[in-house]
């Protein structure tokens, strides 16, 4: 860690509280400010260039006022004391039935400092640019039919504030930063893409710990594998999902629909089912923002609530569910620190940290031998679901058939379908090469980094979207 | 003169010799109410506004260099070191012979009316109490369980763009949209859909029609399993027509064609879809949601036709990926903000309407799958390979009729074929939210999986 010393707090203790009284000049349950200050850089190497080098900055403060079962909310790219008030106006526009004013008084908040070795702005421009020309060299040099390449980096730090007339203060400062390689491979029957990434709430000291070279060489080799690719099958078939081949599966197959905002609304198939089995005995999930390090990690969320370890599901049993502040008020229980935003301009709602399956005691090489035919998913692209149904996809980015308990030709992308509840059931190895991958999750318009990590497991049946018969 | 292009005009004075400097200046307002049983469960007012700076470098033989910066706010102090910290980027990027900024064409812009001043006006009460209105709607109909959300929203925003090559471009836009998404249940069984109605301003918007169709696609849904997996034709919502169209025409970006990202590449003059099909993207038709005077560079906005009777005729350039291609830009920039450079894309994608509508589509299909939803859309459609494979809801094609409906299916292809297979182009051209217009769309011999 360096001696980073805390930066000046974005907003004064006394402004803190005058805003907040005046939020709550006609009445409300509770007023919030949340403040943020992003400074961001980003790099893309493209066509063997160094396209664009960019810089942002981004600060400016979200002020809610919540009265009964409404919430109001309005943003300001201002932070003097005139900004804030004006926001703090707007905000409380919705306590229109003019109840009595309060003061607000703050307790102190221990000053936040950035948890990282290196941070990214004492970092020469030229190093980052350094790292694009590596990764672009390497997966080049992967192989003759790598006829594209971009490389993206990408570094930000937030620096957020939050105060609430709950008495909450507190502070954060997040760091975090990426590299992600694209390749593009052509041969005769086409062109294929390969992706790679790494992704860490980190400074620059990433990349002491990751070989960029192996990155890019990952995603053209995927690119050139599928140049030989054939169709993926269609219907139902077993599936054996690689350790760290993306973890997506349980972010979209319960992750979502285990969020309160959903729950609450009777909007998700997981309503009601505390204490239920909803899963195979072998599926314990948590979600756990305080795994340091990974892409979903944060000290306090954007309510000002310490990230905290939740267990979701434990084996197999639905054990709770993801709360944000409001829909714990709702339930007259504490928020389980799950409340984020994309930025200052957004209200928070429930989200997901870094969702994670503990592994298993299964050796991964004998998950894949004892699966006479099916479909091996080395890694994981998208996905998307259907709190409501339980209905959800996500897609391939590397896979290959299964036949006879060996892993064999390279197949096509496509998407696999299934039901939540249903597939959660099927799972029916899970093995001990646990791995995390990041992601980016997106909800109501608001995107926020995520992590999602499993072991190696098998699903006993799931469909499968390829165009072979 | 606009105040914002007076802004954007004032830095360009401080551009250096042999440099040059593209200003972009955005604010905006947006407001977003939503409504849950009966009661506003959210209103959000807020402005934005912000700055995005190029610098290009003279750079010699090699080529000139481009950098950029952006900052989320108009103050004279942040912007005066947005434009330090663009130039300091430009020292770091590749000298390329091709990048430069965008000169004008002497393409006349189009005169649309997209500012709507009533919208403004309209008081805050009447936008409440529409979103509470269209819950209300949908929450009464039969077999609805839930409204999980009811969303009204608008927004206005100004756009200036002005560089020390000549551009000077100012547009201001308004848009108001309703939205809803419906639970529908009937015993253990739970399906859902959505509507939305958009427009210029708050009377432009239909909360009924809004209703009625969230109501429509999640009842009938109902009963919904699982269909038997083998190829038959495939019939796509309107909807799900502008989210295809959408990828496609990312295969028809000339940046994605000189990087060698678009299996259009190579292609021009060639036969890429059956004759009926004729794709053209036209932002200066107002009709289009995204229609527009000025691209992402400041240069007019044009109609371009992309296909022509099956043949693929060209694709859409901005400056840069039109000077690789050795080409002339065709005033297809987009940008998403202040806080990204420009790209080359369309923003009014239609096909030519056919003669038929959604009811004769599906008699003349007969037999097959018609699809109201899709999902894993980024997931499953690579515009670089083409390949094609997506979750779908919808309901089955019976006797030229819809029958009983389906859920947890996906169907596949590939784009390449897709476009060679298809059987019949509605004419219900719908402009819907996004980048293309959607209509009924046939297409024959695709894998449905499923059971």
């Amino acid at each position: 860690m360096t001696d980073t010393l805390p930066a000046e707090p974005l907003i004064g203790h006394d402004v803190l509280e005058r805003v907040l009284g005046a939020a709550l000049a006609r009445g409300g349950d509770m007023a919030e400010v949340f403040a943020e200050d992003r400074q961001t850089t980003g790099a893309v190497l493209d066509d063997r260039r160094i396209e664009e080098l960019s810089s942002g900055r981004e600060r400016g403060a979200g002020i809610r006022v919540v009265v009964g079962e409404t919430t109001g909310f309005a943003h300001t790219a201002d932070l003097s004391e005139r900004g804030l008030l004006d926001a703090a106006e707007a905000a409380a526009a919705v306590a229109r039935q003019g109840g009595r004013g309060r003061t607000v008084g703050l307790g102190s908040a221990a000053a936040a400092v950035p948890r990282v070795a290196v941070l990214p702005e004492t970092v020469a421009k030229a190093r980052k640019l350094e790292l694009l020309r590596r990764a672009d060299e390497a997966a080049r040099g992967a192989g003759g039919a790598v006829t594209q390449v971009q490389v993206g980096y990408g570094d930000s730090r937030r620096r957020v504030l939050v105060a609430s007339s709950e008495g909450v203060l507190a502070e954060d400062d997040q760091v975090r930063t990426r590299l992600n390689v694209t390749c593009v491979a052509t041969g005769d029957t086409g062109m294929q893409t390969g992706y790679e990434s790494v992704a860490r709430t980190l400074g620059f000291e990433l990349f002491d710990e990751v070989d960029v070279d192996e990155v890019a060489r990952l995603a053209a080799r995927r690119a050139i594998g599928k140049l030989a690719a054939r169709p993926a099958p269609s219907g139902e078939v077993p599936v054996v999902l690689a350790g760290g081949s993306g973890g997506i599966l349980f972010h979209e197959a319960c992750g979502h629909g285990l969020e309160a905002d959903h729950i609450v609304k009777d909007a998700s198939v997981y309503t009601g089912r505390v204490g239920e089995l909803v899963a195979s005995p072998l599926v314990t999930l948590v979600d756990d923002g305080t795994v340091a390090g990974e892409w979903g990690n944060f000290a306090v969320d954007d309510e000002g609530r310490p990230a905290a370890r939740n267990v979701l599901i434990e084996n197999g049993v639905l054990t709770d569910y993801l709360w944000d502040w409001l829909r714990a008020r709702k339930e007259g229980r504490a928020s389980s620190g799950n409340g984020r935003r994309q930025s200052y301009q957004h209200l928070p709602m429930v989200r997901m940290t870094n969702t994670f399956l503990l592994a298993g005691e299964e050796d991964p090489g004998e998950i894949v031998a004892q699966t006479p035919r099916g479909v091996y998913v080395a890694k994981l692209g998208g996905g998307q679901v259907n709190t409501a149904t339980g209905d959800f996809v996500f897609g391939t980015t590397e896979a290959y058939l299964i036949e006879d308990g060996r892993i064999t030709e390279p197949l096509r992308d496509a998407n696999l379908i299934g039901n939540g509840p249903e597939v959660l059931r099927r799972i029916d190895a899970v093995g001990t090469d646990f791995a995390m991958t990041p992601g980016t999750c997106g909800k109501d318009g608001q995107s926020v980094p995520v992590g999602c990590g499993q072991a190696t497991l098998r699903i006993t049946g799931v469909t499968i979207g390829g165009t072979a018969a | 003169m606009s105040e914002l292009l007076e802004l954007a005009e004032s830095l360009l004075a401080r551009a250096r010799g042999g440099e040059e400097v593209e200003v972009y200046v955005a604010r905006g307002h947006e407001t977003e109410v939503r409504a849950y049983e009966g009661e506003i469960e959210s209103l959000s007012s807020a402005t934005s506004a912000g700055v995005g700076i190029r610098v290009l470098q003279p750079g010699g033989e090699a080529g000139a260099r481009l950098g950029f910066a952006w900052a989320g706010s108009l103050d004279q102090d942040v912007v005066a070191k947005t434009l330090e910290e663009a130039r300091d980027n430009a020292r770091f990027a590749t000298p390329d012979p091709h990048v430069r900024l965008a000169r004008p064409d002497g393409h006349p812009p189009a005169d649309l009316e997209l500012w709507q001043a009533d919208l403004l006006e309209t008081p805050a009460d009447r936008k409440t109490g529409l979103a509470l209105d269209l819950e209300r709607q949908v929450r009464a109909a039969d077999q609805i369980r839930q409204v999980s959300s009811a969303d009204y929203g608008d927004e206005w925003s100004e756009v200036a763009l002005a560089s020390t090559t000549g551009i000077r471009a100012f547009t201001r836009r308004t848009a108001a949209y309703l939205s809803v998404s419906a639970i529908a249940g009937e015993g253990g069984d739970t399906q859902t859909g959505t509507g939305f109605s958009v427009g210029r301003t708050f009377a432009d918007l239909d909360a009924d029609r809004a209703a009625a169709e969230a109501v429509v696609r999640s009842t009938r849904m109902l009963g919904a399993t699982k269909a038997r997996s083998g190829r038959c034709a495939v019939v796509f919502d309107p909807r799900v027509v502008s989210t295809i169209l959408a990828i496609v025409s990312s295969a028809l970006s000339g940046e994605a064609v000189v990087k060698g990202r678009s299996f259009f590449a190579d292609r021009v003059g060639e036969q890429v879809a059956v004759p009926s099909v004729t794709l053209v993207d036209d932002p200066t038709d107002v009709r289009a949601f995204a229609a527009a005077a000025y691209d992402g560079e400041g240069l007019a906005c044009r109609r371009n036709v992309l296909v022509e009777k099956g043949e693929l005729e060209g694709f859409l350039f901005d400056t840069l990926s039109a000077e690789r291609a050795g080409t002339a830009p065709t005033g297809s920039a987009v940008r998403g903000g202040y806080a990204s450079t420009p790209g080359a894309g369309c923003r009014a994608l239609v096909l030519a309407p056919g003669d038929l509508d959604q009811a004769g589509v599906l008699e003349g299909v007969g037999e097959g799958l018609f699809v109201q939803s899709v999902t894993g859309v980024h997931s499953g459609v690579n515009p670089v390979s083409g390949d094609f494979s997506v979750g779908a809801e919808g309901l089955m094609i019976r006797g030229g009729s819809l029958a009983e409906p389906v859920r947890e299916v996906t169907v596949a292809s590939t784009l390449q074929r897709m476009l060679l297979s298809i059987l019949h182009i509605g004419g219900d051209v719908e402009w819907l939210p996004g980048i293309a217009a959607g209509q009924t769309l046939a297409i024959g011999d695709m894998q449905l999986s499923g059971n």
